[in-house]
């Protein structure tokens, strides 16, 4: 039950409790219900847009950043790792495999943004040896939505 | 064509007599329609999973563009034989028990024309696809039909099988799950019809274009049953499961005698299926599991919100264990199935296929296809609310 309320809520947070209640065969109640259990569960940890930002106009910058770090006795990377992430330009961190340590997804307003965020913070933090900023220069998919969506198809009304 | 001085009389009398196709009709009602929703279809609404459709683009650019093998390509057959086996449980030999054609609908064709001699009578139910009267009069066949009705869930009523056989009965012929009523066969009715098909001698059709979308635990195939192999014609294809109506590649699975006979009529027709499709099926049985399965679920979740719709707007519709369509009593509106549906349509803009499309016992009952967003479907049911609401007034 869980499970088939988790898929829902993943292709579409915004799915009413009452769609979801008709799709699975419970009550509403019994859905709300379980969507609190799996927040306080600590399995939700929230609902998020899948934004289109180019078709808004803004001239939001984005750009992955690779980091590499010397890790710490005890601790690894975590302790920088939790450092990083508190920066509010932050938007993902991810410990990877490969010549670099951590990969982060950085927004600012302008490349002067990010350029300043990577130099005069990231760069200064105590472990960082060394970064490779890569800016986005289009996203085509997000969260398995392909932002673009092409026209779609128009079936027959009537078939047998 | 209104002008054209061709006389009626002169197009072969057998056809002549086969009715037009009842959805046919309504086809073109709805053509001239904008903003409808429509519950009127009989294919998928997901686009084909793109592992297949980028099989079939690779088969393009590869640049197989040329004939199969009449019977279809050998690895297909493999795979076709492999998947068989493992979901129905039934083994065929890909070389000699199986053939690959352009829909199920052919395999159907291939098979009436291999065994059916002018006069012998073929036992079918209905409601049932609209295909299946024609096909056996195009043969020269005769059909002979059994009503399934409601009270026992639209599912194959027995005793009337039992009394429509005589000494000319040659095939039985089988669709479940069924369109567009979505019956299925318990265990206890595939034993019993087993039975009567080996006690008569008679031959078996079994149509399983819908078995995947099964929401009940799926029984095996009528002709895994004692002594069925030998008599059934298993007949399948891609475009319901895999969302693949448009790739047209169906198969049929039977004795080697049948299939060699089957195979004759396809050589001299046909020649064979489109390359493409056919390595774009084999994909589809490759890689195509997952989201086949995931259309299944999502079918389930929507046939539950429908049924439950459709009671509570009175229309009494029973929760139909596979397909995708739902068959909902109009009885109590005091309509006919054809005025409801154009009523509906007209003044609602809903498109549903009246149950008369599928044989005269639909009557009072109309054909809704639940492969259609979640959206629509909601849309769709308040609108038939308020038509029912308003013809109340």
């Amino acid at each position: 039950m869980k499970d088939s309320i988790l898929d829902l809520l993943s292709r579409n947070a915004r799915i009413s409790t009452a769609e979801i209640a008709a799709r699975v065969g419970v009550t509403e109640a019994k859905v709300n219900e379980l969507i609190k259990e799996l927040e306080a569960d600590n399995v939700i940890k929230g609902y998020k847009v899948i934004l289109n930002e180019e078709a808004l106009n803004e001239n939001i910058v984005r750009a992955l950043i690779e980091v590499k770090i010397t890790p710490e006795r005890g601790g690894g990377f975590d302790r920088a790792a939790k450092r990083i992430c508190r920066f509010p330009e932050v938007t993902d961190c991810y410990l990877i495999s490969g010549d670099y340590d951590l990969r982060l997804e950085v927004k600012g307003n302008s490349l002067r943004d990010v350029a300043a965020f990577v130099s005069e913070k990231l760069s200064t933090i105590d472990g960082v040896i060394s970064t490779a900023t890569l800016f986005l220069l289009k996203k085509y998919k997000e969260s398995g939505k392909i932002l673009e969506e092409e026209e779609e198809y128009e079936r027959l009304k009537i078939s047998p | 064509m209104k002008d054209s001085k061709f006389p009626h009389n002169k197009i072969a009398e057998h056809i002549q007599k086969i009715p037009k196709s009842g959805i046919r009709e309504f086809f073109e009602l709805v053509i001239g329609c904008d903003d409808v929703i429509s519950l009127g279809v009989g294919e998928p609404d997901f686009v084909t999973p793109w592992t297949i459709r980028e099989s079939a683009i690779y088969s393009l650019e590869s640049g197989h563009t040329s004939y199969t093998s009449n019977q279809g390509l050998l690895s297909l057959r493999r795979a076709i034989c492999n998947y068989v086996n493992n979901s129905f449980g039934v083994a065929y030999v890909p070389e000699t028990e199986c053939l690959v054609t352009v829909g199920v609908s052919e395999a159907l064709d291939l098979a009436m024309r291999a065994l059916v001699n002018p006069g012998d009578e073929v036992i079918y139910s209905e409601p049932c696809y609209v295909s299946y009267g024609a096909e056996i009069q195009m043969v020269h066949g005769v059909p002979v039909v059994i009503e399934n009705t409601a009270e026992t869930e639209f599912s194959l009523d027995i005793e009337r099988l039992k009394a429509e056989i005589t000494s000319k009965t040659k095939i039985l012929m089988l669709n479940f799950p069924c369109n567009p009523t979505g019956a299925t066969l318990d265990l206890e009715q595939l034993e019993e019809i087993s039975r009567i098909a080996v006690e008569h001698d008679l031959i078996v059709f079994t149509d399983e274009i819908y078995s995947e979308l099964s929401y009940v635990k799926r029984l095996p195939t009528v002709a895994s049953f004692p002594g069925m192999r030998e008599r059934t014609v298993f007949l399948h294809g891609f475009s319901k499961a895999f969302a693949m109506t448009r790739f047209r590649i169906g198969y049929a699975c039977g004795p080697a005698e049948i299939i060699a006979a089957m195979n004759k009529i396809h050589q001299y027709t046909i020649l064979c299926a489109p390359i493409m499709a056919q390595e774009a099926a084999e994909e589809a049985l490759k890689n195509g599991a997952e989201p086949m399965e995931k259309m299944r679920r999502e079918y389930q979740q929507r046939r539950n919100f429908m049924v439950d719709g459709f009671n509570k707007i009175g229309l009494k519709c029973i929760k139909p264990k596979g397909a995708f369509y739902l068959f909902p009593s109009i009885k109590n509106t005091g309509l006919s199935s054809r005025d409801f549906a154009k009523r509906l349509l007209e003044e609602q803009k809903v498109a549903v296929v009246p149950g008369t499309a599928f044989g005269k016992c639909g009557e009072g009952y109309i054909r809704c296809c639940y492969a259609a967003s979640f959206e629509e479907l909601a849309e769709a049911l308040k609108r038939i609310e308020l038509f029912v609401e308003n013809l109340k007034k």
